[in-house]
C-alpha cells in the first residue's frame, strides 16, 4: 500500500524509545500563490522573511496570554513526552509535545528573552534560519492540535496554541500548507470546504429525499434556504457526500422530521468546519464563521444546531459567541449553538423519538471521543456532558455497547491521527502511524467484546478512520456516525 | 565593615530587587496580555468558584501531573513541599522574636532538607535515565538542578556537619532588613550557600522558574467553561463588531 510500515498493535501499550529523525521527511504540499492570496497571505517566501517571522512571533505573543505563559513556563519535566499519539506511533522525539513546542520556544528565547539573547547555547535558543523554518514546516504539520498534552501538563501548556502560532507565522512569511489553505479559500468563495455550489447542493439533498422515501416510504425533507424555519443546521460539508458521514445527515433529518421541528440548511453557510483554526489565523477564523451569522439572520431562524464535526464544535461552542455573537436574535431557551447530539438527547428524554434498539442488533458498538469535543468544548450543562450525551444517544439506539480502555477515552482520548488540517493524502504515513494508539485500544475491545462498529461525531475522524482502518486489518466500514445509528433505530411514522 | 559584608549586602539587596521587581513585572505582563478566546482544557469548571478549586488542586496536589506520571509527581511533590518547609523554617533568621508557628515548624523544616535533596536527585535521575527526558533537557535544566542541590547540600552541611555562626548571620539579615549593616561571618560554606541563593533569586524572573507565577495565568486552567452563557471578548476579539443583531 505504501512505502512505510504500519506500526504493530500490541497487547499492552508501550512507550517507544526515541528514534531521532524518523519523521523528518514528512511534509505536506506547500500552498501555491492562488491558495495563499485569498487568505491574505503572500504567495511565496517573502524577502527578509527571517525578520518578518520574528516580528510576527512577537506580535502573536503580545496578543495571546496563552502563548506568553506557555513559552515561559515549561520546566521540561517530561510529563507530556509520552502523551502524543504521533510520538507513540512514530517514536520521533520531535513529536513529543515539549520538543515540538521547543522548535518555536527556542526562537522566542533567542529574540525575546535575556537568557536567550546572551546565553543562547545554555538555554537552547536558536536563530531563525531556513533550517529552523523547514523543521517548523515539517513538525508543526505533525500536530493535530488535539490538546491531549494539555490535559497532562502541570501548567496546562497546550501545544495546539503553539502549533497554531507557528502556522500563522509560516503563512505570514508566505509558506502555507496547501490542504488547509485551498479549503479555506473555497469557503471564502463558495461557502463550503468542498466547493459545492448551491445547485449541486440542492441536487444532492433532493437525491437524499428520494433515497429516504424509497427506503422508508416516508417524506423526510432536506430543506435548503427555507426562510422562517425554526432551526438552521450547520454541518460539515462531508455530511453531504462522504461515507459514512451521509448516514449521519439522514439521521439528523429523520430526528427533525419525527420531532416536527422545521429546519433548514443554508447554501450561504453550508459548512460547519472552520480550518482557519488549524492555521491559527483569527481574521480568517472570523471571516469563515461570520457566514453563519449572516445566514441565520437572513433566514430568520430561532436556533442554530451544529452537526457531527469535532473542531467545528470547538469553534461553534467556544468561539462563535465571541466571533459572531451576540446571539440576541435567537431563542435563548435553547443553548446557542446547540449540538445535534444535545438536541437528539433532549428529544429522547422528552419521549419525542421512537427508537428501536434491535434495528442495530448486528452491531457491537464502541465510541471514539473526538479530541475537540472531548477537550475543547462541552455538551449539556455539566462538565463532562460531552462524554455522557453522545453515549446516551448511542445507548438509546443500540443494545450492545462497550467503551474502550479508560486511558483512551473521555479527556484522555487519542486523536484519530488526521485532525488539525492533516487529513490529506500527502501526509498518509503520518496519519497511519498517528492512528496506532487508537487502533490499539480498538483492537482490545474487538478481541475482548467482539466490537465491530466504532461510532464517532467528527467528519475528520470518520474520513480518517475509513482510510486507515484497513492498514490495521479492520474493515473500513467499521466506522460510522452516531446519527447513523439513530437513523437505523428511529421508527418513522410512530410519532408524527 | 569588611568588604565581604558590603559585597554580600549589596548582592542581597540587588537580588531582592531583581526577584521582586522581575516577578512583579512578569505578573503585570501576564495579567495585561489579553486572552482573546475561550480555551479552557475541558472538562472544566462552569463557575468562577470551580476554577478556584481547580487551580488550588493544581498548585497543591499537582492534579494534572498526577494524572500524567507518578514518578515525576512523586519527586516533584517531595521537592516542592520540602522546599516550602525549608523556606518557612528559614523565617527564623529574619524575624525577632521568632514567630511561634515557625518554632513549631522548625524540626520539620530541618529534616525536609534531606527530602528536598532526594526529590531533586529523583528529578535529575530522570534527566539521565529516561531517554525522552534526556532528549528534551538543555544544559540550563541540569544547571538549575545543580544549583538547587548545591543550595540544599550547603545548607544541610551547616546544620549537620560544620555549624556556622548562626547568631551572627541572623544579625546580618536583621540588619539588612533595618538598612543597618552588621558583619557577616566569613564562613566559606555559608558564603557559598548565600551566593547560590542570591543567584537563584536573580535568575528566577528570567528562567523557567516562572512556572510558579505562570500557572495562575494559564488560560487552559484558569478560564471558566461558559462561552455560550457569557460572551467573552478581549484583545483583538473585543474589536469585533458584528452588524445585524436585534
Amino acid at each position: 500500500m505504501a512505502n512505510f510500515e504500519t506500526p504493530a498493535l500490541r497487547e499492552y501499550p508501550i512507550i517507544p524509545l526515541i528514534h531521532a529523525g524518523t519523521m523528518a521527511h514528512s511534509k505536506p504540499f506547500v500552498a501555491k500563490a492562488e491558495y495563499q492570496q485569498p487568505l491574505g497571505f503572500p504567495g511565496a517566501l517573502v524577502d527578509n522573511w527571517e525578520s518578518v517571522a520574528v516580528k510576527k512571533l512577537g506580535e502573536l505573543v503580545e496578543e495571546s496570554r496563552a502563548l506568553r505563559v506557555f513559552l515561559d513556563s515549561c520546566v521540561k519535566c517530561g510529563a507530556c513526552t509520552d502523551k502524543c499519539h504521533y510520538y507513540l506511533g512514530t517514536s520521533d522525539p520531535k513529536n513529543m509535545p515539549v520538543a515540538r513546542q521547543d522548535l518555536l520556544r527556542s526562537v522566542y528565547r533567542r529574540y525575546y528573552t535575556l537568557a536567550g539573547k546572551f546565553f543562547p547555547k545554555l538555554v537552547g535558543a536558536r536563530d531563525m534560519t531556513k533550517d529552523v523554518l523547514d523543521e517548523w514546516y515539517s513538525y508543526f504539520h505533525q500536530c493535530s492540535q488535539c490538546r491531549r498534552c494539555s490535559v497532562f501538563c502541570p501548567y496546562g501548556i497546550d501545544t495546539a496554541e503553539v502549533s497554531m502560532a507557528a502556522r500563522d507565522i509560516m503563512d505570514t512569511v508566505g509558506v502555507g500548507q496547501k490542504y488547509s489553505n485551498e479549503i479555506i479559500a473555497k469557503v471564502h468563495k463558495i461557502g463550503n470546504n468542498l466547493g459545492l455550489p448551491e445547485p449541486a447542493l440542492r441536487n444532492t439533498l433532493d437525491g437524499l429525499e428520494e433515497d429516504v422515501k424509497d427506503e422508508t416510504g416516508v417524506d423526510v425533507k432536506f430543506p435548503l434556504d427555507e426562510k422562517g424555519a425554526e432551526v438552521l443546521l450547520i454541518t460539515p460539508s462531508a455530511d453531504f457526500f462522504a461515507e459514512p458521514h451521509i448516514d449521519g445527515l439522514i439521521g439528523y433529518a429523520k430526528v427533525f422530521h419525527q420531532a416536527g421541528i422545521r429546519w433548514t440548511l443554508s447554501s450561504h453557510a453550508s459548512e460547519a468546519a472552520n480550518f482557519s483554526m488549524f492555521i491559527g489565523n483569527h481574521d480568517n477564523l472570523h471571516k469563515v464563521a461570520i457566514r453563519i451569522r449572516e445566514a441565520a439572520l437572513d433566514l430568520g431562524v430561532k436556533r442554530i444546531v451544529v452537526g457531527e464535526c469535532g473542531h467545528a464544535w470547538r469553534v461553534a461552542y467556544s468561539f462563535w459567541n465571541t466571533l459572531i455573537g451576540p446571539f440576541d436574535f435567537l431563542d435563548r431557551n435553547y443553548p446557542v449553538p446547540q449540538h445535534i447530539c444535545e438536541m437528539t438527547y433532549d428529544l429522547i428524554q422528552r419521549g419525542a423519538l421512537t427508537l428501536d434498539r434491535s434495528a442495530n442488533d448486528g452491531k457491537i458498538v464502541t465510541y471514539h471521543d473526538s479530541c475537540n469535543v472531548a477537550r475543547a468544548s462541552r455538551m449539556g450543562s455539566m462538565p463532562g456532558g460531552q462524554f455522557v450525551i453522545p453515549r446516551a444517544v448511542i445507548k438509546a439506539s443500540v443494545n450492545k455497547f462497550h467503551d474502550m480502555e479508560p486511558g483512551s477515552i473521555h479527556e484522555s482520548t487519542f486523536c484519530c491521527g488526521g485532525g488539525g488540517g492533516l487529513l490529506t493524502d500527502d501526509l498518509m504515513e503520518l496519519r497511519v502511524k498517528g492512528a496506532q494508539p487508537r487502533m490499539q485500544a480498538l483492537q482490545h475491545v474487538v478481541e475482548n467484546h467482539g466490537v465491530n462498529y466504532m461510532a464517532a461525531i467528527c467528519a475528520i475522524c470518520k474520513t480518517q478512520f475509513a482510510k486507515v482502518l484497513p492498514y490495521y486489518q479492520f474493515p473500513m466500514d467499521m466506522i460510522g456516525s452516531v446519527h447513523g445509528l439513530v437513523s437505523k433505530a428511529i421508527q418513522l411514522g410512530t410519532k408524527e | 565593615m569588611s568588604a565581604l559584608t558590603i559585597i554580600y549586602a549589596v548582592l542581597f539587596y540587588a537580588a531582592t530587587v531583581v526577584l521582586v521587581g522581575g516577578v512583579a513585572y512578569k505578573v503585570y505582563v501576564y495579567a495585561s496580555t489579553p486572552a482573546p478566546l475561550k480555551i479552557p482544557t475541558t472538562p472544566a469548571p462552569t463557575t468562577r468558584l470551580g476554577v478556584v478549586g481547580r487551580m488550588l488542586r493544581e498548585v497543591t496536589v499537582f492534579e494534572s501531573l498526577f494524572k500524567s506520571n507518578k514518578w515525576i509527581w512523586l519527586f516533584g511533590i517531595l521537592f516542592h513541599f520540602a522546599l516550602l518547609l525549608v523556606l518557612l523554617q528559614h523565617l527564623r533568621y529574619f524575624t525577632q522574636p521568632v514567630w511561634g508557628w515557625v518554632v513549631l515548624e522548625q524540626p520539620f523544616g530541618i529534616y525536609a532538607g534531606f527530602i528536598m535533596v532526594a526529590g531533586l536527585f529523583g528529578l535529575w535521575a530522570r534527566r539521565f535515565l529516561v531517554d525522552r527526558v534526556r532528549y528534551i533537557s538543555n544544559l540550563s535544566d541540569h544547571l538549575m538542578l545543580a544549583l538547587l542541590v548545591a543550595i540544599a547540600v550547603s545548607g544541610l552541611t551547616m546544620k549537620f556537619v560544620a555549624h556556622t555562626n548562626i547568631i551572627a548571620l541572623k544579625q546580618f539579615f536583621l540588619g539588612l532588613l533595618a538598612f543597618q549593616l552588621q558583619p557577616l561571618p566569613a564562613d566559606p560554606i555559608l558564603l557559598i550557600h548565600l551566593a547560590l541563593v542570591a543567584t537563584l533569586m536573580i535568575i528566577f524572573p528570567m528562567s523557567k522558574l516562572l512556572h510558579a507565577p505562570g500557572v495562575f495565568f494559564s488560560p487552559t486552567r484558569n478560564q471558566v467553561d461558559n462561552p455560550r452563557e457569557h460572551r467573552h471578548v478581549a484583545g483583538w476579539s473585543a474589536s469585533i463588531n458584528n452588524p445585524g443583531g436585534r
